[in-house]
């Protein structure tokens, strides 16, 4: 088997007296598209620019392409690393601005060879228009494209991107999202991106790892990290609206809430108390034991979310607009068992 | 007469550039307007308009029945909420929020229960006594929420407010700001380029484009009948697929044909020539047997769906699938369209047809 691109092993940092990143452990397979998932603060860029090499480990060690990289300079790691604020220069051409990286000392590249990746980097981003254009005078969008434009084309091993998209209008976000995931399987790079939006984690990810508070959560693929988070705080950042999630006790014949109503079947090997969670989309609308009165329903695009009141806890539904529901409306909401995922308190 | 109406109201910048052309818009008492469109369409400037913070170069501004437009921002009655709103530095949490409460002269008492109840809509309790600077960026945003919704204006003007938000606080943001604003019923202008947002938090959604209104409807009109082509692209996330074909005869009345001998039959009596076919992800199936044939290029796993991207002979399609239904990059898939989801426009135009 080959050596992963990226291993962090046991990787440390605080700054003074706060833990910025404690005991990371990831490893990124060759040409993974990882997405490190976390609220602000999680530790997120400090964890790219340790990958650099901007910031040294206190304790832990990384490797890169099989090799021990903990003390390597940045430019001796053949990375690249892309922000949230793209840095251009402003007076620059695009095409001038693509060509820096190229003339770094050290980088002896022939001038055909320098126009030849210039052209390759411009269509692959959609930006040969604007080439001879200066970079005051592009849209936010055109921006992040020359600057992802400067990271391509220096053909680096391994991409690190810093929430590239947070600054764009939600509109591109959304192509953006689109074009540089396709573009990554092109170049088969491994990229390791890191953003604050779960919908940009599940949709671009190979594997997502949750971050928070300085410690990687869980690391699996989308679906996993979606539908089986291993705690509560994991299954928080992942999903709009965000799982069900339930502080119950074992009863009789179920899960039941802290109003003593049973919601839900518990399996046989269930301890007296828990947090149980449930996605939105898993609740059916009829088949429980135990009315629910809807109390909001609001339309997002092509699916309907209900908040209903049900055995003293607020949970969110969602359904499909065809369905017609208004507030006051009693239902009997029904989670199948297999649905319900289930942490020990 | 409605309480907020903009009469042809207009903004040329001094370099010539008409920011806001015409914008003719009447606000009922108590609505939730949102201006929704990309960056530079004039949104930001038609709300700093009815502000006070710009003078219009053309049209007028009533506000209950009186005529705003000349008059200074302290003199309109409205409550701003900005992206990036500085609070007050030496003053806690709580003396931030009712500031707003003490300049208005509500009694020291009352301030407190309504810094409280507040507070708690927005989870903010355990932060009262703190002062910004130790706050997270996130915490001085609901802050700052907190302190401009705390009193009721004539109309709240918000730009942006969750702007710089983590993705997950912005649901409930979305909650307290709609719950807050049915429960006091102040008329509310919201500008924002976030068309989820729009969604959740609208009465009516005005789409802007160029400085100009391209619909004004609420939001499951504008989701499920978009006026133009910017709007169906625009709207939904992904927006709405667009197909470029032309309006000819079909078996039995017209049909829309596209490359790749696309044909979609359409009522009869549509008019004939170039149009645009678009149609929602969600009426887009991906069934073996179907009549058109598309190569997935991605894959996009959202949690309670999937968005497959395919390219097919009439370009980009994207359908949406169950949780459960992976398609892997590559495989080549049947689609077929759900007919009531099929809406055509104009090419020329961008104009709705049908």
């Amino acid at each position: 088997m080959s050596s992963p691109a990226l291993a962090l092993r046991g990787v440390s940092k605080s700054f003074g007296s706060r833990a910025a990143l404690t005991n990371v452990d990831l490893r990124l397979e060759p040409a993974e598209f990882l997405v490190v998932l976390g609220p602000t603060g999680a530790g997120k860029t400090t964890l790219l620019r340790t990958v650099a090499g901007l910031e040294q480990p206190d304790a832990g060690a990384l490797d890169l392409f099989g090799a021990e990289a903990t003390h390597l300079a940045p430019a001796e790691r053949d990375v690249a690393l892309v922000f949230q604020n793209f840095s251009l220069y402003p007076s620059k051409t695009v095409r001038e601005n693509l060509e820096f990286p190229l003339r770094a000392p050290g980088r002896k590249l022939g001038a055909p060879e320098i126009a030849q990746r210039i052209e390759w980097a411009a269509k692959l981003l959609h930006i040969e228009r604007l080439l001879d254009r200066p970079a005051r005078k592009l849209s936010g969008g055109e921006m992040q494209r020359v600057a992802i434009g400067r990271a391509i084309v220096r053909r680096p091993k391994l991409f690190l991107m810093d929430e590239p998209l947070t600054n764009l209008d939600a509109k591109l976000r959304e192509e953006l999202r689109v074009e540089l995931r396709e573009l990554a399987r092109k170049l088969e790079t491994p990229v390791l991106w890191v953003t604050h939006d779960s919908a940009e984690a599940l949709s671009m990810a190979d594997r997502v790892a949750v971050l928070c508070d300085g410690a990687i959560l869980q690391v699996g693929s989308p679906e996993d990290v979606y539908f089986r988070p291993a705690s509560p705080i994991v299954a928080g950042q992942l999903g709009t609206p965000p799982m069900n999630i339930i502080d119950v006790k074992r009863a009789a014949n179920g899960w039941a809430t802290a109003s003593g109503v049973v919601i839900a079947r518990a399996p046989s090997d269930a301890p007296s108390t828990a947090k149980i969670g449930f996605r939105p989309e898993h609740v059916a609308l009829e088949g429980g034991e135990v009315e629910a009165v809807i109390e909001v329903v609001e339309d997002i695009g092509p699916v309907r979310v209900v908040v209903a009141q049900w055995g003293g806890a607020n949970v969110h539904i969602l359904v499909e607009r065809s369905r017609t529901l208004h507030p006051g409306d009693r239902i009997r909401p029904r989670v199948e068992l297999e649905h319900v995922v289930v942490w020990r308190n | 007469m409605s309480f907020l109406v903009l009469d042809a109201l207009e903004k040329t910048w001094p370099d010539g550039t008409r920011a806001v052309r015409s914008v003719q818009l009447e606000i009922e008492r108590g609505e939730f307007i949102v201006l929704l469109g990309p960056s530079g369409c004039g949104k930001t400037t038609t709300l700093r308009m009815i502000a006070g913070l710009e003078q219009p170069t053309g049209g007028r501004i009533r506000l209950d029945a009186r005529d705003v437009t000349t008059l200074p921002p302290s003199q309109r009655d409205v409550g701003m909420v900005f992206q990036f709103y500085a609070l007050y530095p030496h003053m806690s949490v709580a003396e931030n929020i009712a500031f707003p409460l003490e300049c208005a002269g509500v009694a020291k008492r009352e301030r407190r229960g309504i810094v409280e109840r507040t507070a708690e809509q927005l989870e903010l309790t355990a932060l009262l006594e703190r002062r910004p600077r130790e706050l997270s960026g996130g915490d001085q945003q609901r802050v700052s929420l907190a302190r401009a919704m705390v009193r009721d204006p004539a109309v709240w003007l918000m730009d942006e407010p969750l702007g710089t938000l983590d993705a997950s606080r912005r649901g409930e943001m979305c909650e307290f700001i709609r719950t807050r604003q049915l429960e006091r019923q102040v008329t509310t202008v919201y500008v924002t380029h976030d068309q989820e947002e729009a969604m959740r938090l609208a009465d009516r959604v005005v789409v802007m484009s160029n400085g100009e209104l391209l619909q004004v409807a609420p939001p499951h009109e504008i989701y499920d009948e978009p006026a133009d082509l910017f709007v169906a692209r625009f709207v939904g996330s992904p927006g709405m697929n667009l197909i470029a074909g032309e309006v000819g005869a079909g078996s039995s009345g017209a049909a829309f044909h596209g490359r790749g001998a696309l044909a979609v039959e359409l009522p009869v009596g549509t008019r004939a020539g170039a149009a645009v076919l678009g149609v929602r992800p969600e009426f887009v199936r991906i069934a073996p047997h179907g009549s058109s044939r598309g190569r997935v290029v991605l894959d996009a796993f959202e949690g309670a769906h999937r968005y497959v991207h395919l390219d097919t002979a009439f370009g980009r399609v994207v359908a949406r699938t169950p949780a459960g239904a992976h398609a892997r990059a590559g495989d080549e898939l049947g689609i077929e369209f759900d007919r009531r989801g099929l809406r055509l426009f104009d090419a020329a135009s961008g104009k709705r047809l049908a």
